[in-house]
């Protein structure tokens, strides 16, 4: 595979095609687990790796699977992967399972796997389809990543767990709170938009 | 074992532990399909149908098959298989016997395997570890709430379509800030009744 391919299939699921920001999949998960950074950060690695082995397990069996019963291999596949990450979790980090309670499990349903899978994996060779799991992973780590950082800043006053803030800093109640997440991601859409249509703009004044 | 009375749980599933606005699940198609009303009224029934049915099996399928053979690690697996399983019966007795009703609900029984909701709540029901009357009335009020959670957004998105909105806030993030002002109001039954 030339580098110039592999710079393709992570700017297009990092940037151009990012699942949160433009295809608008898996968004569940990134509004439950923001409220901390480490728990945005873990969840994104968990994510990153489901998908990309599932992606590469899912094309390196395309051939072997039926047709109808695609879904079926497909949800299989991806729980086997999410039990792996669930239990690793239990063994090493026993605290960071219990603050991310089912969400681990939810993995399973979060549409960026079965979206890959399904637009990608199942009609390109195995190693590729691993990359662009793993881009999809980062775009969708990335989000969560920005997200995280205002809400653990402003509702905590900690970064990773580090005291940022002055200690006379108050705290907002509502970053901790559900309905932050909703606003911030929104935030972040409404900016990534405005980005998009300003270079298609470009694009088109250039022609 | 915590003792709630099933009615708070489900008053509770309802309004302040509701699947959208505080535990964020089923964020996808809430967001996808609550363009109209219609639409996003025989989603929310389909839901509430499937997540009950599906709820009450995996209660049995987890307290029956996974705790006596020690399949705790297995949990996933067996739960997703219980409810895709449902959800392609549920397509096929449909089909054969309520063909109207399937026309109507049809397309979004696929759409339901991969609501995170269906498989949030079985979660739920295990970490909470509510016994079968809780479990029941859990899974009722969640779908229940779900489905008002989604018909709400498709009333306000029906009448948002007129509106002059900020090009970049078009489509998604309006309806994500909308949800998320729903969230506040929801917010305000938490001093009603509280679960968790």
């Amino acid at each position: 595979m030339k580098l110039s391919e592999i710079k393709k299939i992570f700017n297009k699921g990092i940037f151009s095609e990012n699942p949160i920001l433009v295809q608008v999949i898996g968004i569940c998960s990134a509004l439950a687990v923001t409220n901390r950074m480490m728990n945005s950060l873990i969840m994104g690695i968990a994510l990153s790796f489901v998908t990309a082995f599932s992606s590469f397990t899912v094309s390196s069996l395309k051939d072997k699977t039926p047709k109808h019963i695609r879904m079926m291999v497909q949800v299989l596949i991806i729980s086997a992967y999410v039990i792996i990450v669930d239990i690793f979790l239990k063994a090493y980090m026993t605290d960071m399972s219990k603050a991310l309670g089912p969400y681990v499990g939810l993995i399973i349903t979060n549409c960026i796997i079965m979206g890959r899978a399904e637009s990608f994996a199942i009609s390109n060779p195995p190693i590729p389809s691993f990359l662009d799991g793993l881009a999809a992973g980062f775009g969708y780590t990335l989000v969560l990543l920005c997200i995280a950082t205002v809400r653990e800043i402003l509702g905590f006053g900690t970064f990773f767990g580090f005291a940022v803030m002055p200690a006379e800093f108050t705290k907002w109640t509502l970053m901790v709170m559900p309905p932050s997440a909703f606003f911030i991601l929104a935030c972040i859409m409404w900016a990534a938009n405005n980005y998009r249509t300003k270079k298609q703009l470009k694009g088109v004044e250039k022609k | 074992m915590i003792e709630v009375h099933p009615l708070v749980i489900f008053i509770a599933s309802i309004f302040t532990s509701n699947m959208i606005f505080s535990n964020f699940l089923g964020m996808c198609s809430f967001i996808a399909v609550s363009k109209e009303i219609p639409t996003a009224i025989g989603l929310g029934i389909a839901v509430t149908a499937v997540l009950t049915f599906t709820t009450i099996l995996n209660y049995f399928v987890y307290w029956y098959i996974v705790v006596p053979f020690n399949l705790e690690y297995l949990m996933y697996i067996i739960f997703i298989l219980v409810i895709a399983a449902f959800v392609q019966l549920l397509e096929m007795v449909l089909e054969r016997y309520l063909s109207s009703l399937y026309y109507a609900l049809g397309i979004f029984l696929p759409l339901i395997t991969v609501n995170c909701a269906i498989l949030g709540v079985s979660l739920f029901m295990v970490s909470r570890q509510y016994n079968f009357i809780q479990t029941v009335f859990f899974a009722a009020g969640s779908g229940i709430g779900w489905a008002l959670a989604i018909t709400a957004m498709a009333g306000i998105r029906s009448r948002l379509s007129e509106k002059s909105i900020p090009e970049g806030l078009r489509g998604t993030p309006i309806t994500l800030i909308i949800t998320g002002i729903m969230a506040l109001a929801f917010i305000g039954f938490s001093g009603m009744v509280q679960i968790q």
